[in-house]
């Protein structure tokens, strides 16, 4: 099922949650929707459900309008961070709801449902619980109930908020592949919310950055990662540092210093760069940003200094390597070896 | 005194606060002279009495319709208000509307009124020339001096129990569950009848089982509206009342007894149930 | 703002069904009681009203109501607070036993809670004969009124101040120890400021039930006029005799108490719910 999001703004009382959000989802697609708290990603999966209504804006379902439809209606098939599995009911049961809530003219026979919720318990790799109640499952075993719950209905759209946000990391790695692995047998075009980067890139086929109520960027993983479309994405995902510089006769400029950093685009004025601290050259002084250290930590199997630059005393990080002698004081000279540089007009780059 | 300090310092755990032997003495002592004591007194008289002598004297018929009387009216004002109270408690918590704080407030007044007062207050009101007992009468029922009266009076001074103790499950409701019920096809009334009231039977139990207990013992709020026609409108407290008046104390006992006796039973019954569903629910 | 309703709501027609519903229920149930017990106290005129409180055994009752109260609700505090503070500021066996044993007035009925002092002090009681001899009077006189109103309140401060002190721990009274301060310092200066709204709760719903306590007093007074009626049986008294608007007129005043009791308890559940406890309102 392919979906269309036109438009789509949120206002809650006054504050917007939502600044006009446009998006397309193809049928059969894992979609990440990628962005720190407050980003509107929750609100626009909420939308799509029918949890919410939209201030203005479209939803599409296919070639249905699915705007005015009730979340009954759209037949989503959704599952909360918090699980919200009910307490009073078993596995089985809660598995079986979805279908027994049916009116009589949609409703399979009884053996009917209780075959398709024991298979369905089979697909999420949990034989032989159907008797138990959620308060005697563990985390991972309540979500995986909660999908398969959801599943029962046959939803048009999967949609899924923070699904292992409540885990431990070691259940959250096992759960995100084995998500991967239902994705791919099952073929349901499915939405998942997080703000977790590890996770939307190693999950989606797509990936949605958000923030505050915007789209930063649509792009698969490698796009999203390599190409970062703007200054955010660029330090949302993945590892970055960041300076402002002013670009002049398209080049970036620093301290009066030309960096030899060619502007693409080449237009003139203020701009960020950015860049990660695995890709740096070391120069001499005279040919690069030369700092003095002030921190060395280590982040897994490489060290990262910090470095104040400039007269402005920014800091950047840029990781070196394990046999450079550097401490606290060193003097440090280095040159991005790829990079981006973003206009602060707003405009991309 | 000086006993009971000596013994204690050795049972519990070393702790840096003071105070422990004059609070836990002072309490101890006031609880024995103010409530065990004269709580032994009836348990000792009772025995004395001996289980054949209770029951005879139970076995009487004016006695046997006193305890059916209080415990079967009891039991359905209790319904009554498990399910009124339902209602009421549902509205408050999650409806919004002008009025609702006052109302909120207004829950406690039976139990903040006097009983005589309430009393009082219910039988003018529904007697036969009262304000609700008139329009009443002309469709030929009757309230005041009657076991209906009496039932009213349990239901309104029961009412406050089932309400508070439903309030705070009925906040905590997960939100996120009822729009789980939502996203999966269930109708409203689905959605409340399958998974939400299964959560708060506990609570709801609690509620009923509150009422009861208050209404079985109930003196004040029925005397004046019931009829306190023996064998008909005559609840247990005032046989006991009456038997004291006679300086019948051991008939007194006996009925004390059996009211306690039933009382426990009943709330042992709701006890067992409330640890079952609770095991259910996993709330253990 | 969109037209269409939360999810988790019913449809606004049931909704407003329900509203008025419950608020017409309570209207008649519980509101009309309230009214009439004014409209009936004032139906001969104001003058009448005020005749009626003016009477000498009314007043009577009145000061007897007042005296007990007077007596009753500190004593109760002063347990409350020794119970509340063993129970939760350490740990010993035996604390869940106390715990019930302390909530036990609550499920006795009122008039076994006067019988028992009956079968203890009265004429056949247990000690029946030895105050015969010593000429001292508990059963139907004033110290028998105020022992069974003591048991009848007996936890109303201990059940609010127990939870509260639980949770409330035991890390501020460490702390000021731990600085020296000797153990009744620490508990004027630190335990008293946290737990005054719990304990002025406690104390409104004890004054209350003390006030307005019938079958209990009932059993143990004799009813003997202008000695041994508090104002709830003086308005059984008056009631019974068919001065119904002398009746009514001493149960307005217990009325406005229990109005004011109302009043005070919603405003110190909505400006200090929190320190109220750790269970939400209870009745």
């Amino acid at each position: 099922m392919d979906l269309r999001i036109a438009n789509l703004v949120k206002a809650f009382d006054r504050f917007p949650a939502l600044h006009g959000v446009s998006l397309d989802i193809r049928s059969g697609e894992l979609l990440a929707l990628l962005g720190p708290s407050g980003s509107g990603k929750t609100t626009l999966l909420r939308l799509i459900a029918g949890l919410e209504f939209p201030t203005s804006g479209e939803i599409w379902f296919g070639n249905e309008n699915a705007s005015a439809l009730s979340v009954k209606a759209r037949n989503i098939g959704f599952v909360f961070q918090s699980y919200a599995l009910f307490r009073h009911m078993t596995v089985l049961d809660n598995i079986a709801f979805g279908l027994r809530v049916r009116p009589a003219a949609s409703r399979p026979a009884e053996p009917e449902i209780k075959k398709r919720a024991l298979d369905l318990l089979d697909l999420v790799q949990l034989p032989g619980i159907a008797e138990r109640f959620p308060s005697q499952l563990s985390g991972g075993q309540r979500q995986r109930v909660a999908l398969a719950r959801a599943l029962a209905i046959e939803p048009r759209v999967l949609l899924l908020d923070e699904p292992f946000g409540a885990l431990d990391a070691q259940v959250r790695r096992d759960l995100r592949r084995w998500l991967r692995e239902i994705h791919d047998q099952t073929g349901h075009t499915t939405v998942f919310v997080t703000h977790d980067q590890e996770e939307a890139l190693e999950l989606a086929d797509r990936v949605v950055v958000m923030s505050n109520g915007r789209i930063e960027q649509i792009g698969n993983p490698d796009d999203v990662y390599d190409e970062p479309a703007s200054a955010f994405v660029y330090g949302f995902i993945g590892d970055s540092s960041s300076l402002p510089v002013t670009v002049s006769q398209g080049e970036a400029v620093f301290d009066d210093r030309r960096l030899g950093l060619r502007s693409p685009n080449g237009r003139d004025g203020q701009a960020m760069l950015c860049f990660r601290p695995q890709e740096v050259d070391f120069v001499a002084e005279s040919d690069g940003l030369a700092g003095r250290v002030k921190t060395v930590r280590r982040v897994l199997n490489v060290r990262r200094a910090e470095l104040e630059i400039g007269r402005a005393r920014q800091t950047v990080e840029i990781d070196i390597g394990n046999d450079m002698e550097v401490h606290r004081g060193s003097a440090l000279s280095f040159r991005p070896r790829r990079f981006k540089l973003f206009p602060l007009d707003g405009a991309a780059a | 005194m000086a006993g009971r300090r000596g013994w204690v310092p050795s049972v519990r755990q070393a702790s840096a606060i003071p105070g422990f032997g004059l609070a836990l003495g002072y309490s101890l002592t006031w609880l024995s002279l103010i409530v065990l004591v004269p709580l032994a007194v009836l348990v000792f008289r009772a025995l004395e009495l001996g289980p054949g002598e209770l029951w005879r004297i139970i076995g009487d018929e004016r006695t046997r319709a006193a305890l059916r009387v209080s415990f079967g009216l009891s039991f359905l004002a209790a319904i009554v208000n498990a399910f009124a109270g339902l209602l009421v408690a549902w509205v408050l918590v999650r409806y919004r509307f002008p009025g609702r704080r006052l109302l909120d407030a207004l829950v406690d007044l039976p139990f903040a009124l006097p009983t005589a007062v309430a009393g009082i207050a219910l039988t003018a009101l529904y007697a036969p020339n009262g304000w609700l007992g008139a329009p009443l009468a002309r469709v030929g029922i009757k309230v005041a001096y009657t076991q209906l009266g009496i039932f009213i009076a349990l239901v309104f001074i029961g009412l406050p129990f089932v309400v508070r103790t439903l309030q705070p499950v009925l906040e905590d409701i997960d939100h996120e569950v009822e729009e789980a019920a939502a996203t999966l096809g269930a109708g409203r009334r689905q959605t409340v009848f399958q998974v939400l009231l299964p959560t708060i039977f506990p609570a709801w139990l609690t509620g009923f089982a509150l009422a009861l207990a208050r209404a079985v013992g109930e003196y004040g709020s029925v005397i004046f509206i019931a009829g306190n026609i023996p064998y008909v409108s005559e609840i247990a407290p005032l046989l006991i009342i009456i038997r004291l008046e006679e300086f019948n104390y051991a008939g007194a006992t006996a009925i004390a007894t059996a009211m306690l006796a039933i009382s426990f039973v009943l709330l042992l019954i709701i006890n067992l149930l409330q640890g079952w569903t609770r095991r259910r629910l996993g709330h253990v | 703002m969109s037209k269409h309703r939360d999810v988790t709501q019913e449809k606004p027609l049931v909704q407003l069904l329900l509203i008025v519903a419950v608020a017409l229920f309570l209207a008649i149930f519980l509101v009309l009681p309230l009214i009439i017990v004014f409209v009936e106290a004032f139906r001969n005129g104001f003058q009448t009203y005020v005749a009626a409180l003016g009477d000498p055994e009314s007043l009577a009752a009145i000061r007897l109501t007042l005296l007990v109260a007077a007596i009753t609700v500190p004593a109760n505090l002063i347990f409350g607070i020794a119970a509340s503070w063993a129970i939760a500021k350490f740990e010993f066996p035996g604390k869940s036993v106390l715990n019930t044993l302390i909530d036990l007035p609550f499920s006795v009925s009122p008039v076994i809670s006067g019988l028992i002092y009956v079968l203890l002090f009265g004429a056949q009681g247990v000690l029946g004969p030895w105050l015969e001899v010593h000429g001292i009077k508990i059963i139907f006189a004033v110290p028998g009124i105020v022992l069974a109103t003591m048991f009848v309140t007996f936890p109303f401060v201990a059940r609010e101040l127990i939870p509260l002190m639980q949770q409330q721990g035991t890390r501020d009274e460490e702390m000021a120890l731990s600085l020296g301060a000797s153990g009744f310092k620490t508990f004027m200066q630190v335990t008293l400021p946290n737990i005054k709204w719990g304990l002025l709760y406690g104390v409104l719903l004890c004054n209350a039930r003390a006030m307005g306590e019938f079958g209990a007093v009932s059993v143990v007074s004799g009813h003997i006029r202008g000695l041994t009626n508090t104002m709830p049986l003086q308005v059984e008294i008056l009631y019974n005799e068919y001065s119904f608007a002398a009746a009514f007129a001493v149960a307005s005043l217990l009325a406005m108490l229990a109005l004011l009791t109302l009043a005070m308890k919603s405003l110190l559940e909505w400006r200090y719910g929190a320190e109220l406890a750790a269970r939400k309102r209870r009745p």
